[in-house]
């Protein structure tokens, strides 16, 4: 992926040579070799286009002919001899909150999968320090083998020399058993009546518990039962659609607006004939809450030792829901 | 080879794909006609002597490659190119030739001289890849020139061609096996190895060539745990592997006894620094002496070199080390891989399906270990079928008495589910619960019962069989759910469901007398549509009944078997033929007759409705064949644990030079001789002698001058590890530099009073003080006193809780002389003025009590970090509080003091630690609290009884109190064996809170909602020397227990707290004015508890 962007199959064929010459780096004999991407781009150089028209006019290669450094050092995650112009250093803390809330909208479980991906452009070899306000809590993490594990044990400080480019710093999980707060309500009114084939559906969004923040990217998603025929609905915000083949219903509806709550209203017909259906659809919910971590982890400061230079540094805090459903 | 296919299945995989668009591909577009033609121009290309167009061409080629077609005829042209100069056009062509090396053999050959050119290039790339290449050319005729190679590239400079040479073993192996002894020799070679590139590709040619050679491993043990950290990914999943199978075969099964749980404190020290743990190793070894059984230090040094392994972000390395744990850990320890395998739970579906099948074996052993993420198994619509099965198979482990309620709830819910398959497999988990759980039987069987009426018939069928198997554990009770069933039998269609009712109506006839029969005749009248499985079950209905009221169904029975006997299957024609000379009296019938009624009502036991995953854990985990529950090629049984622990010194090693991790060890293993040669008596002379003089000489190196045999590390470090020195150095020096500042922070720590407040605390302290007895008596030798030491030994005499009190004053007394006076009297309070020891001429031991100080401290904050406590960093001093004076207590003084720690058991008590000395010339007896005389609703948790006081003894002990937030003292008596004293105490009103943690904004929306009448504002004026921030946080913070919380602005400080009883909050703000004025506000729904703290801060900052 670091290579074509996409992973699909147009690319693959178009760049089968290329292809075969990460693959011959990876495996040996089917034993993974060299797995790590900083290693591989020094190895195999990615095609870009600039490089292709380079190459085609001097005859050189996208092979690298020095073995990387990086292989042999200690730290094998970073190439030798990075240079930038702009240094900076942008970490994002994404949370996603994966839930299941039941009929009477109480939460049955909640809990949150965190990551801090970072991207990191720095000249030279950048030693990082990153701490936070609140490390306690971190209590589940996995880490980037870059990131020393008995400073974080003792001190609980980040502290790490970062590999080039993007990366995934460290991943979290702020499990069940803690208090999780749910940044959106669902309410909904599905009914199905046994004598007629018509049902009754609505379903209003709300925020709660959003500190203050919009909530926006909403997009609802509802797997219908099979006997469903069609559906037709009035949205007060937003566009919907139905599918009746895979009997999808979605709902875009943007931002939420509190003093406006978008909703959704209308009938469901059913197949004549057929019995009602005895269970309820579950609704699948997505957002997005920029500048906010639903936990409340917070980076406290970032610090850099090891090269003279002043890096640009940026932090972005982001909610968005995993698997966030709701039983009806 | 397996490289072979693993290219053959990408070209297949592309060529399939490729097949209709030749005509969008330069390489094959139009000249796909003139098939020779084309070849020809690629010839021309290569034979070229411009690297641009050889390098189009071979790129054209590889592109022919990939889809399939056949680019052999080009094998010549190709060839010839091996020895260009471009790296790309090289690497193409090696592409080419490990591709059709095989095929034409002779022509391969012509390559080789290339290859063996290669071989000595100065690039260690071309090496590597040479070698690499070669070994992937599988021509026999020249085994004996890759074995030239591999042996060279072994012990060759660069560990990246090493590294490529382990690769090839397994490829010469695979290619002639009877290499095999000179390939060993080669792997031991490379198994001493230290550089960590190599050691994943060793250990895995090792796996794959000789993995019975277990002996190999024994040098190497040591090593490979302590580097497994810093090797890379795959390699660290084979290493798991492999000392998996390898401590199975070494070490004594750590479950086989109960005392060893007490080893398990040991594994607190794995966060500390390497030397450290080794040094603090080394001095507790002679303590395992004292115990019955102890697990294997090796043992130990593997379960502790893989626990930080599980935060990975590698799925694999996370499996490879909870089937470790799973398989080698004690009982005790398995629990923290759960954790891990939890948050792997929600990668790809693929991980998660594995996973979750480890998990489910897992959970059937091990039950406990998941409960507590109970909810993280809960099913989610959206999940795979297979997926939800596994849930549901580790939800139905997990259910017990006390969460039986909310899993059957959870399960109500997916019974509902659209996915039919998943239904099913909830019924039957119900059904599993069921058997499992008595308590729950009825309200499941109910629920099922309920079921009948659903609509869909497969969740009909499903419950009916699940009930069958309910009802025949208890039938007697529930005739009339089988009369209800009986009535089904006209709608349900499925045979499964319907053979099973009949089965219970049969099996239960007599409790449904008159159903019974009725039911026969209906099943007689369609008995020619029915299913098999059906009819059979008619026939049984019929023997049965029979044989229980022939009266009315002889008939009935008659005409059954005679429909039976003309069947189209033979298993029924037989069955009936069968039944009929048994039941029916003939002349001819045997004795068999008479026995009838018994063969056929006879009592039948209950099936055992179990998880299929009981069987599965003879299967190591995480293996394939566990995975698909059957043995798979190439599977290795996990050996058992041996009976008697091999001889461990097998894994010492002998080459002196290895600095870190021998070097270490070897203080290790002279420590851990004697107490091997006691417990079993085996470790022969030769051993000990081998490795006596060395160890000698380590120890007068260690003890005299440890300053100087760390830095004579380092620097042999730096010589021997190539790469990783300097950074290890870096690390040194960084640690150097942190030990002050940590020494400092360790003084803090002392500081707050170390009631033993969670029971690890308390192994804490235990190990601590272990350690610096330990301590105390290598300098008592030396004569030379250390401040630290006695100051930390002095800490733990005081301030260690109930139980690690007596092993305290244990310390105290087998403490040498020399330091015995000094810890004796030294109190809390004095630790505050704890400063860093003098730095000493002779430095010797201050270098190993900095590194057991930076030891501890790793332990310690580890510890500190959780409890809640941390957050007020500024509180240094404590008061302490008189409870009985020694004049009025007759020489028994008792003080007390708040430890601000939640009191263990329950956290609505405030702890209060009381330290009492027996400063009387008689002993005090059976020390203990009686007749407290709480107030209304206040609560008093006495401490246990203190049995014996020695004369000058000091014992400190912990008491909670629930002071329902009220300051009223809290009365009762202390009683020893001869007097009863009255004493009381009185809470200061900053002690009835616990410090809460809030954001700034959660701080302001909860001031908001505690305005008027909850909140009380008053203006003080600072005191002079309460004007910086540290020294205004540090008086709050002893003022009262409280929390900081963070703030925007300089000069406001906030702090929030929960009282302790009632939880509600306290929040206090503090704005600094011009110059010393301040305004104090203070936000709590207890009014009463407002002013008071209002006044102690007040009085706190104006002092």
């Amino acid at each position: 992926q670091d290579y074509f962007g996409v992973c699909s199959e147009v690319m693959i064929k178009d760049n089968v040579v290329v292809v075969y010459e990460v693959l011959e780096e990876m495996l040996d004999n089917g034993f993974p070799l060299a797995t790590e991407s900083n290693i591989l781009k020094e190895l195999i150089k990615p095609p870009t286009i600039l490089r292709t028209v380079v190459n085609t006019i001097t005859g050189s290669t996208n092979v690298g002919d020095q073995l990387p450094t990086g292989q042999l050092s200690v730290v094998p995650w970073r190439r030798t001899g990075v240079k930038y112009t702009n240094n900076e250093a942008y970490f994002d803390v994404i949370e996603e909150i994966d839930a299941i809330i039941d009929k009477s909208g109480s939460t049955i479980t909640a809990e949150i999968q965190g990551v801090i991906d970072a991207c990191v452009k720095l000249t030279g070899m950048p030693d990082l320090t990153l701490s936070f306000m609140n490390p306690r809590l971190l209590d589940d993490v996995s880490f980037h083998p870059c990131v020393r594990f008995k400073r974080w044990e003792s001190e609980r400080i980040l502290s790490f020399i970062p590999p080039d480019g993007n990366f995934r710093l460290l991943s979290y999980h702020v499990s069940a058993q803690n208090l999780v707060a749910i940044p959106v309500y669902v309410k909904h009114n599905i009914s199905f009546r046994d004598s007629s084939s018509l049902g009754r559906f609505e379903i209003t969004v709300g925020p709660k518990q959003t500190m203050g923040k919009t909530v926006e990217g909403v997009m609802v998603t509802s797997q219908m039962p099979k006997g469903v025929l069609n559906m037709t609905l009035t949205p007060s915000q937003g566009t919907h659609t139905f599918d009746p083949v895979t009997k999808l219903l979605s709902w875009d509806v943007g931002k939420i607006n509190p003093q406006k709550l978008p909703s959704l209203k209308g009938t469901v017909s059913l197949q004549a004939g057929t019995s009602k259906p005895d269970e309820n659809p579950t609704i699948n919910l997505q957002f997005k809450i920029q500048q906010l971590a639903i936990s409340g982890l917070k980076v406290n400061r970032l610090d850099m030792y090891g090269e003279k230079y002043k890096p640009f540094k940026g932090i972005k805090y982001m909610t968005k829901a995993g698997k966030f459903q709701v039983r009806t | 080879m397996a490289a072979g296919p693993a290219y053959g299945e990408e070209k297949g995989g592309s060529s399939s794909l490729g097949e209709p668009e030749y005509g969008h591909d330069p390489a094959s577009g139009g000249i796909f006609a003139a098939d020779y033609k084309r070849h020809d121009d690629l010839k021309e290309m290569l034979d070229s002597n411009k690297d641009s167009l050889k390098l189009e061409a071979m790129k054209r080629i590889v592109a022919m490659i990939a889809r399939g077609k056949n680019a052999s005829d080009l094998f010549p042209a190709v060839v010839k190119n091996v020895a260009c100069k471009n790296i790309e056009v090289k690497k193409l062509v090696y592409v080419y030739l490990v591709r059709y090396a095989e095929e034409q053999q002779d022509l391969a050959l012509l390559s080789i001289s290339t290859f063996q050119r290669g071989l000595k290039d100065p690039n260690q790339l071309i090496r590597a890849s040479a070698l690499r290449v070669l070994s992937s050319i599988r021509v026999p005729i020249i085994v004996p020139i890759m074995m030239l190679a591999i042996k060279e590239a072994a012990s060759d400079m660069s560990p990246y061609v090493r590294k490529t040479a382990a690769h090839a073993i397994p490829k010469l192996y695979s290619l002639d096996s009877d290499q095999k002894d000179q390939l060993i020799e080669v792997i031991e070679k490379l198994l001493a190895d230290k550089t960590t590139l190599v050691a994943g590709s060793v250990v895995m040619a090792f796996e794959e060539v000789c993995p019975e050679r277990i002996d190999l491993i024994h040098k190497n043990y040591r090593k490979l745990c302590n580097l497994l950290i810093d090797v890379e990914e795959w390699g660290q999943v084979v290493i798991i592997n492999m000392l998996t199978r390898y401590a199975r075969t070494q070490f004594l099964s750590p479950n086989q006894n109960e005392s060893l749980l007490e080893e398990s404190t040991e594994k607190a020290f794995y966060g500390s620094e390497e030397d450290d743990t080794k040094d603090a190793k080394a001095e507790a070894a002679p303590l395992a002496k004292r115990k019955p059984y102890v697990m294997d230090p090796d043992h130990r040094l593997l379960l502790r070199n893989t626990k930080p392994l599980l935060q990975s972000r590698n799925a694999a390395v996370v499996m490879a080390v909870a089937q470790l744990y799973f398989h080698l850990a004690p009982k005790a320890e398995v629990g923290v891989i759960a954790k891990a395998l939890v948050r792997l739970l929600r990668s790809h579906s693929e991980v998660q399906y594995v996973v979750l099948q480890n998990v489910a074996t897992m959970s059937i052993k091990r039950r406990g270990m998941f409960e507590p993420y109970l909810k993280s198994f809960y099913i989610r619509s959206t999940d795979p079928t297979q997926i939800k099965i596994l849930k549901l198979e580790v939800l139905t482990n997990l259910a017990n008495e006390t969460n039986i309620s909310t899993i059957l709830r959870e399960f109500q819910t997916y019974i509902r589910s659209m996915d039919k398959d998943f239904v099913a497999a909830t019924i039957q988990a119900i059904g599993r619960c069921a058997t499992n759980i008595g308590k729950v039987r009825d309200t499941c069987l109910n629920g099922l019962v309920q079921l009948l009426s659903n609509r869909d018939e497969l969740v009909v069928a499903e419950s009916v069989v699940v009930i069958k198997k309910l009802l025949q554990m208890q039938p007697a009770q529930h005739s009339e759910i089988i009369k209800h069933m009986a009535k089904l039998t006209d709608n349900i269609q499925v045979p499964m469901a319907r053979a099973s009712i009949l089965w219970l109506i049969g099996e239960y006839c007599e409790h449904v007398p008159k159903i019974a029969p009725d039911v026969l005749r209906k099943m007689a009248k369609s008995f020619t549509n029915e299913e098999d499985i059906v009819k059979l079950q008619v026939i049984n209905l019929a023997a049965k009944l029979y044989l229980t009221n022939s009266k009315q169904s002889k008939l009935l029975t008659q005409y059954v078997l005679n429909l039976a006997k003309y069947d189209q299957n033979y298993d029924i024609r037989d069955r009936a033929r069968f039944i009929r000379q048994l039941i029916v009296p003939t002349e001819k019938s045997g004795a068999l007759n008479k026995y009838a009624k018994k063969l056929f009502l006879a009592q039948k036991p209950a099936p055992i409705l179990e998880s299929s995953f009981k069987d599965r854990d003879h299967f190591q985990l995480g293996s394939l064949s566990h995975l698909l529950n059957t043995k798979a090629v190439g599977y290795q049984e996990l050996p058992d644990w041996p009976d008697e622990a091999p001889d461990p010194s097998v894994r010492n090693v002998e080459v002196p030079e290895w600095t870190k991790c021998t070097s270490r060890e070897k203080r290790k293993e002279k420590v851990e001789k004697p107490f091997y040669s006691d417990s079993d008596g085996e470790s022969g002379p030769t051993e000990s002698a081998d490795s006596e003089p060395e160890s000698g000489s380590e120890e007068s190196g260690s003890s005299s001058s440890s300053s100087s045999s760390s830095s004579g590390s380092e620097e042999e470090e730096e010589e021997e590890e190539e790469g990783s020195g300097e950074q290890s150095e870096d690390k040194e020096e960084e640690e150097e530099e942190k030990r002050p500042k940590r020494k400092e922070k360790e003084g803090s720590w002392q500081a707050a009073p170390g009631s033993a407040g969670s029971p690890s605390e308390e192994e804490e302290d235990e190990e601590r003080a272990k350690k610096a007895k330990k301590k105390v008596a290598l300098q008592g030798k030396k004569g030379c006193a250390e401040t630290s030491e006695e100051e930390a030994s002095g800490f733990e005499s005081s301030s260690s809780g109930s139980d690690s009190g007596s092993e305290a004053e244990a310390t105290q007394r087998k403490a040498p002389p020399s330091s015995r006076a000094v810890p004796k009297e030294i109190s809390l309070l004095d630790l505050d003025d704890f400063t860093p020891p003098t730095p000493q001429p002779i430095s010797s031991s201050s270098v190993i009590s900095t590194s057991l100080v930076t030891d501890l401290e790793g332990l310690t904050l580890i510890d500190t970090s959780l409890a809640p406590t941390l957050l007020s960093p500024g509180f240094g001093a404590v008061r302490t509080y008189e409870l009985l004076h020694r004049m009025a207590g007759e020489g028994l003084s008792v003080e007390y003091c708040f430890s601000r720690r939640p009191f263990p058991g329950d956290q609505h008590m405030v702890a209060v630690q009381i330290q009492i000395s027996n400063n009387t010339d008689t002993e005090v007896k059976s020390l203990r609290v009686s007749e407290p005389k709480p107030l209304s609703g206040m609560r008093i948790q006495e401490f246990p009884e203190i049995e014996y006081l020695a004369p000058g003894e000091t014992a400190s002990v912990v008491m909670g109190i629930d002071f329902c937030d009220s300051t009223q003292a809290a009365n009762f008596q202390l009683c020893t064996h001869t007097r009863h004293f009255y004493v009381s105490i009185q809470p200061p009103v900053g002690e009835l809170m616990a410090p809460v943690f809030m954001s700034e904004n959660e701080f302001r929306k909860e001031q908001g909602k505690l305005t008027g009448m909850s909140e009380i504002t008053e203006k003080l004026m600072l005191s002079e020397k309460y004007r910086s921030d540290h020294a205004i946080v540090q008086q709050v913070t002893s003022a009262a227990n409280v929390g900081r919380v963070p703030c925007g602005a300089d000069n406001e400080y906030r702090f929030a707290a929960k009282t302790v009883t009632s939880g509600s909050l306290v929040l206090i703000t503090l704005e600094q004015r011009e110059g010393a004025a301040a305004q104090l506000t203070i936000n709590s729904e207890k009014m009463v508890i407002g002013t008071m703290l209002v006044k102690d801060i007040i009085q706190a900052l104006t002092q």
